[in-house]
Formats: structure tokens, sequence, C-alpha cells
């Protein structure tokens, strides 16, 4: 691991402060995923802000939504009873992702801005525009069965390997963010972005912008909900496919729906049109095949990851079928 | 008595290699006043050339007061430096949990996490299980049911094994298998790590 320095302020304001005067700067919570790259080689901070000081460990409800703050622990969040009444599918796709002993030290600020597990990406002698733009994508001809179905450029066709970030984007919920110009909040939808000509760039925070948390508005989605992720074992893997699916049931209708998937695209992807396709429908086997089928429209694979692509659709009607049996 | 005498040495030898390898490594990453030093004196003079900082640990109820490079994991600080090596370093990627700890009673990968970040904090590792010669139940069960065979992921099973059953993950074999797997076992004991786990659980002694 390269040297650096470290720094470990007690404020917000001194915390950006020393990010905004070093381009070659790094926040730390978790260590998770920012330890494992240092170790690698694949980035290399000259200075690490250490940010476990600051006050933003809070889970709370406020008159509308339930705030998370962004070093509330991944275990923390997945256990807390706040987030088990009123947004279990949270606490499903936490509990999916890592293992007892990463949940116990990832906060869900460094969740949502972990890097892809792409092999490319992690192994600075290959080529990847991710890590050194203009290098070119190694995966685009490469061993690509981990890669992207949806949303990929000839850039970049890695995914984004939060279980988390998935159930955010279908609870609609929005990222608190604190600069040097001050607070502002981004729809959890237009966080992460597509790779297009600039995949170096995840997400749409800029140079010295801390997650301070998040913020999900109270929904319906309280009991017909579940997390599924297809991996190539049981536990403790990346996903292949994962779907988040919501379902608010009354009678037999489906009044409103949420769906979104995970490993298949730069960001989490959320499922609009099958959505649409759900709502006012009776929850019954083929209403939710024709939702899968209308959510894989547009999937395009590459020589080893065609295979999520009926992956996928078998996921989506399976996570539903599970979502709408729960009593 | 002879013969442990020698198996001593040779591992003393075989650390020593490490240690002085990493450094050859080291030296390649740092300015060339640093390598100077270092070319004269090994270890002391980069030390003294490179910016520590202090940090105060709690091991396993001792109190340590130490300067350290920010870049040297929990895990290294444990096993280089404080000479704890019952925790292991297996993948040094957070994949294998062979050098899981608990940091204030709860289970997490040394190897992921900085020294300096765990500041204040009270650590426990393996050697810190045992209440003097008394094995903890979690590590007769291991002996019991035969819970390893090379045994080298054996501390990073039991200290998570102890965790799982204090955060209540431990009431099914299939609750077991979820909240273990973050710690490989590459001989394959997981049936008889499941029933010695199974067994202090359903034992009701406190953990």
């Amino acid at each position: 691991m390269r040297q650096f320095t470290y720094l470990r302020p007690s404020t917000s304001k001194a915390a950006i402060d020393a990010l905004s005067k070093d381009p070659n700067a790094q926040f730390i919570a978790g260590g998770t995923n920012l330890i494992d790259l240092m170790k690698k080689g694949v980035m290399a901070p000259e200075k690490l802000v250490d940010i476990n000081n600051l006050p933003l460990k809070e889970i709370k409800k406020q008159t509308g939504n339930l705030h998370i703050g962004a070093l509330a622990l991944n275990s923390d969040v997945s256990e807390n009873k706040l987030v088990t009444q009123y947004h279990p599918l949270l606490s499903l796709a936490l509990k999916a992702g890592a293992s007892a002993q990463l949940r116990n030290m990832a906060t869900v600020g460094g969740n949502m801005l972990q890097r892809t597990r792409c092999f490319y990406f992690y192994e600075p002698s290959l080529p990847c525009n991710k890590r050194e733009p203009g290098s070119g994508c190694g995966a685009l001809e490469g061993v690509n069965r981990m890669h992207a179905i949806f949303g990929w450029s000839d850039k970049c066709i890695a995914v984004h390997p939060s279980d988390m970030a998935i159930a955010m984007v279908a609870l609609d919920a929005s990222v608190l963010v604190y600069g040097p110009k001050g607070n502002r909040r981004i729809p959890f939808q237009d966080f992460h972005r597509l790779p297009g000509d600039t995949p170096e760039k995840d997400n749409s925070l800029e140079k010295g912008e801390l997650v301070m948390g998040v913020e999900i508005p109270d929904g319906p989605f309280t009991k017909n909900v579940h997390y599924l992720k297809v991996r190539d074992r049981a536990s403790y893997a990346f996903a292949l496919v994962s779907v988040a699916a919501a379902l608010n049931i009354s009678g037999k209708t489906i009044k409103d729906a949420r769906l979104a998937m995970g490993g298949v695209a730069h960001k989490p992807w959320r499922l609009l049109d099958a959505e649409k396709a759900l709502i006012g429908k009776p929850a019954t086997e083929e209403t939710f095949k024709q939702a899968a089928d209308i959510a894989m429209r547009g999937a395009k694979g590459f020589k080893y990851n065609s295979f999520k692509i009926p992956m996928g659709k078998n996921a989506i009607l399976d996570a539903l079928k599970t979502a709408a049996a729960k009593v | 008595m002879q013969e442990n005498e020698n198996c001593k040495n040779i591992k003393a030898s075989r650390r020593d290699f490490f240690k002085q390898s990493s450094l050859l490594a080291a030296i390649a990453l740092t300015p060339s006043a640093v390598i100077n030093a270092a070319q004269q004196e090994w270890d002391e003079k980069v030390a003294s050339a490179i910016e520590e900082v202090s940090v105060q640990l709690d091991v396993n109820g001792i109190k340590h007061s130490l300067s350290i490079e920010p870049r040297v994991t929990l895990l290294d600080l444990l096993r280089e430096q404080l000479h704890l090596t019952g925790t292991k370093k297996g993948c040094d990627h957070g994949q294998c949990g062979a050098c899981t700890v608990h940091v204030n009673g709860n289970r997490i990968n040394s190897c992921m996490t900085l020294a300096v970040m765990q500041e204040g904090k009270k650590i426990t590792t393996i050697e810190g299980l045992a209440k003097g010669d008394k094995l903890h139940p979690m590590q007769e069960a291991f002996i019991k049911h035969d819970g390893f065979q090379c045994g080298y992921c054996t501390p990073g099973q039991i200290m998570s094994a102890v965790a799982c059953i204090r955060e209540g993950h431990a009431d099914t074999e299939a609750e077991i298998r979820e909240y273990m797997s973050g710690n490989i076992c590459r001989c394959g004991a997981y049936p008889n790590i499941v029933d010695a786990i199974m067994e202090v659980k359903k034992g009701g002694k406190k953990v």
C-alpha cells in the first residue's frame, strides 16, 4: 500500500475542507472497499480523511420519511426496528450483501460509493477506462460473465455491486449531500451514472462533497416485499442478477408496485415500465410474467453474460410471486 | 524440549524473513532519502523517516500506546507489532474471515481496517477468549466436534461463531450457515463447525 497522510476531523466542514484542498484525497469510513483497492494499487490517495468521528450514525423517523445517517453501519440498519417496520425491503437487501463481518464495518454512505468489482477494473495491469481513462475496456471482448446487460457503453460494461442501492432506488430514496457549495439533495435514481464516455465517474457527486445521509419517503411497501439475489454460491457473493420487488396489494389488485434490478447495469436499474404494467392489475402469475417480459426489453448481453437475460426474467417472476405471497 | 526449541527457532526465522521481504517491498515505494536510511539501518530508520501517528488500543484487556504508520492494518499491527499471531492472515482482502476479531464486541475483518481508525477501541482476539487455562465454551466445542482440519481458519471461525451467537443469529443450522458465510474453510469442516455452534447455542452458556 502506498503511503498517505491521515486526518480525522470532528466536523463535516473540516472534512470537506480537507478534501477540497487536495486533489488526491479520499474520505474513508468503513474502509472495506477503499482499503482493498489501495492494497491492490487500484487507488492510491495521498491523504485519507477519516470521517468516523462525524455525528452521522443516527437512524430516525421524521415527518414523511425515515432518515439514515451516512455512517450508520449496514448491520445496524438491517436490524433496526424503524427500518424493518417502514422499509423491510431495505433490510432484506442489506442482509443479502457481503458477510456479517463486513456489514459490521461498511456504512450506508460507503455502500453506495463502493466501486465496481469488474476484474479489469480491479487489476491494474489490465486495460480499464474506469480506472485509467483511454486505456480501453478489457471486459468488452474479455471475460464478461459478471457484466452489464442494460445501459452500458462501448467504453465500460461494468456493473454497480451494491444490494442496498437496489432497495434504495426502488423506495425512491434521496441522498443528502454537503459540500463546498452547501447542502443539496440528489434523488437516488440520479445519484449513480451510466458510463457513457466518462466511466471514470461513478456518480454525480462533485469534488469535496460528502454524503451525509439518506431519506426514504414513507410508503405502503411494508409487507409484500422481497429481495432476491441470484449468485454463484448461496451466500457471500456478488449478484449475477438481483431483484427488489415491492407490492401494495388491496384485495387481489396491485395498487402500487416498485421493481429494480442489481447486477445488470452501471447503476441500480429501476424498471418503471414494468411497474406500470403491474399497477391496477390482479396479483397473478400472468401479470407478473408480463411485467418480467417488459422489464427485460432492451437487454443486450455479451459473450459470457447473455444468460442474465432469461435469468433476470425468471428472477423477477420469482421475486414478485414471493413478495405477493407474504402475509 | 529440544525439539520444541528448534521448532520455535524455525518459526522465528521464518517470520523475520517475511519482515525483511516486506521491508524490501516497502523500499521500492519510498523516497530516496528513506531508502538510504533503510539500506543502512533497516526498519528503525525507515520508521523514523515516515510520518507516524500515535494510537491507543485496548487489546484483550491490555492497554497499548503505539506509534504506527497510518497504512498499518489492524491485522498487521496485531501480528507484527503485538505478536498476537493467533489472528491469521488468509486472503488479506476481506474475503476469507481468517482475520476476524471483535472490536467493541462486534466481529470485523481486521485486514480491512487501518489500526489508526480503531483509536480508543476494545479489541478482542482469539488469545483473549480463554480465561487463563480455561478454554472458552466455543473452543471446547470446536475440539469436541472436530471443527477443523488444518486449523488455519479456526481462530477466525471461533471469533465469528461467538459473535454469531451473541448477535442472536444461531437459532437454526440454516441461519448459522448464512451468518458464518464470511468464514471460509478450505478443508471443508463446515458440518462440524455448525455442530459445534449449535451445541454451544443449545447449551445456553453465556458466550
